[in-house]
């Protein structure tokens, strides 16, 4: 229940979740060069980044939580101005996630040497790289079209799911507004003008956004959502009909996704959801009204719809986990480690042999 | 990508994707031949694929590769035949479009047009042996899209400018400020010289290209615009020669708009 929450149990979570998410060995996997995970991969380790503290969420609530971010991701990517800016989206999740463990110095370097990586691998990447980058994540989502109530309030969305596209506003830096045709003789001196017009409304605009560790980025595109609270609700009906044959690719099991995911597990150090001590129940989030709305939208959620999470057979390696145990300390900063006693688990809780 | 090849002989649809090159037959029941892309031991930080497509001088294929690299392919009028007769190597980065005249060239103007990442663009000579006739040189922006008519270079831009040169001489004759956003098609209508622009602004322009006669200078004229509401355009092509109907394909779309 939300509302038995204190601070330091959201204050607990909050960096449990980003140290997890910033941990070394997970960083340095992520950042060679390798093909796009997977769906199912992609749900699998998002399941265990958000249960990497004591919070735990219910199937539909973990179903519509990842709804949630599949969406604005999806609308982040795709209303870009420049494919370049995607970095800009990025450094503007950075800059949020900064902004909330702000008073926890070890996790804020690991999360600035992220970003530090970040600028050195990304900041040279030519237009035409960036822009392979983006339609390979458009790939990924497209025919996803599920409606989230935030985007159709602030109309950035359609009622048919599809997001709003503006033809007014400002051009992306580097482009003219549209409507100049300039003719040059075979001298290269310019010999005429002429204007066309449109129905669309672009100005120019005023400054480019940031690539460096602190600046302004001047793009919105990737700042918190919810810096007002915002309901959180997302609509399943009416949802495309490409989907049956999204549907059959997602039953098929995929050899390929299983070995990545091993291999994430081990990285992960073994993030395993289990049951807290004491027979207590553990503190959990319901991101529907009530209890019974969430159990509903557990039994009604169309087939098609389901993300089919595969389990994780994690390796036992003794060597690895002293090392992810040597790594935790270092991360640890004048706090005594929490004993496994109290709500929850260890951050980077050993695995089980299975 | 997908791209008809149509030479006197035959009719070939050619596919391209991070594997390779892959040729069928014009109604699609067999693959004629099939060109694997050699791909590096370790994963590379780059990507690898094959992109850019066109038919040249009557008788070859060409195709584009991220390696900057054009294969060019002999065709034989009939059978699966195709070699590998040439690779040229002018291009430093990844290849994005290739388009051959499509009206009359003039004098030593080449027959062929080709493209890449960087902006730069290369002309050719086709034939036997291709002969390169003229380098453009990029100034930093990605060139999507090209299309050559009667010795006019026609480039669509990521930063959604369109750009008309001089094949001949390699001079800049037109600029336009086409589109808000990148340009990922541009197509030509070689009986009126009608050209097609779509791209992620969710804008088709139809422009008029023209010769003056008088002062060799190369005009162009915003003929019509069409928003397609909340479609970012991936795909535009004039579907008859004189450029009276066109079709339209985007991104999250799986309808095919005619207009």
């Amino acid at each position: 229940r939300v509302d038995e929450w204190t601070d330091v149990d959201r204050k607990r979570v909050m960096n449990d979740i980003i140290t997890t998410m910033f941990n070394k060995k997970f960083m340095e996997e992520l950042f060679k060069p390798q093909d796009l995970y997977s769906k199912k991969a992609l749900r699998t380790v998002y399941d265990r980044l958000a249960h990497a503290s004591i919070m735990r969420l219910n199937q539909a609530s973990m179903d519509k939580l990842y709804d949630l971010m599949t969406m604005a991701f999806k609308y982040q990517v795709l209303l870009c101005p420049r494919p370049r800016d995607i970095l800009l989206v990025t450094f503007n999740h950075l800059d949020a996630i900064k902004d909330f463990i702000s008073d926890a110095p070890g996790i804020l370097n690991q999360v600035d040497e992220t970003f530090r990586r970040l600028i050195e691998t990304y900041n040279c990447l030519s237009d035409g790289e960036f822009q392979l980058i983006r339609q390979t994540l458009l790939i990924f989502f497209q025919d996803m079209h599920i409606r989230v109530s935030i985007f159709l309030k602030d109309k950035v969305q359609n009622s048919n799911g599809r997001f709003v596209l503006p033809i007014s506003g400002p051009v992306p830096w580097g482009t003219e507004v549209p409507g100049l045709i300039r003719i040059f003789n075979h001298k290269g001196v310019e010999v005429k003008r002429a204007e066309f017009t449109t129905a669309g409304n672009y100005v120019t605009p005023q400054r480019e956004g940031s690539f460096e560790l602190y600046g302004d980025r001047v793009l919105k595109l990737g700042t918190n959502m919810y810096s007002v609270t915002r309901p959180v609700e997302t609509h399943m009906s009416g949802s495309s009909k490409n989907l049956a044959s999204q549907a059959k690719e997602n039953i098929a099991p995929n050899p390929l996704a299983k070995e990545e995911l091993n291999f994430l597990a081990r990285l992960l150090g073994g993030l395993d959801i289990q049951k807290p001590t004491g027979g207590e129940t553990g503190f959990r989030l319901n991101l529907f009204t009530t209890d019974e709305e969430e159990e509903h939208a557990a039994q009604t959620r169309p087939e098609e719809l389901s993300y089919k999470v595969i389990n994780i057979e994690a390796t036992q390696e003794p060597g690895r986990r002293a090392e992810l145990s040597r790594i935790l300390g270092e991360l640890e900063v004048a706090e005594p480690r929490p004993d496994s006693a109290e709500k929850g688990e260890d951050l980077l809780a050993l695995m089980d042999g299975l | 990508q997908a791209a008809w090849c149509e030479l006197p002989s035959r009719v070939l649809l050619v596919l391209t994707s991070q594997r390779g090159v892959q040729m069928y037959d014009s109604d699609g029941s067999t693959m004629v031949f099939w060109h694997a892309l050699d791909v590096p031991e370790h994963p590379a930080a780059h990507s690898v694929f094959a992109r850019g497509i066109s038919a040249a001088g009557g008788r070859f294929i060409c195709v584009g590769t991220s390696f900057g690299a054009v294969l060019v392919f002999d065709i034989p009028p009939k059978g699966t035949n195709v070699t590998l007769s040439e690779v040229l190597e002018q291009h430093r980065d990844p290849v994005t479009d290739i388009a051959a005249e499509q009206g009359q060239a003039p004098d030593g103007a080449g027959d062929l047009v080709t493209a890449d990442d960087s902006g730069t663009l290369c002309l050719w000579s086709t034939g036997e042996e291709f002969t390169l006739l003229g380098k453009i040189p990029g100034s930093g922006c990605t060139c999507s899209s090209v299309a050559l008519w009667n010795g006019i270079v026609a480039a669509g831009y990521g930063n959604g400018q369109i750009r008309l040169w001089e094949a001949g001489s390699g001079r800049i004759r037109a600029q336009v400020s086409a589109h808000a956003r990148w340009i990922y098609a541009l197509d030509l209508a070689p009986l009126t010289g009608k050209l097609l622009s779509g791209a992620e602004d969710s804008f088709v322009h139809v422009w008029k290209l023209s010769r003056n006669p008088d002062t060799d200078d190369v005009e162009i004229q915003h003929c019509h615009a069409e928003c397609v509401t909340d479609t970012q355009v991936c795909g535009a092509r004039f579907c008859d020669p004189a450029g009276d109907t066109f079709a339209v394909t985007g991104y999250d779309l799986s309808e095919i708009l005619c207009y």
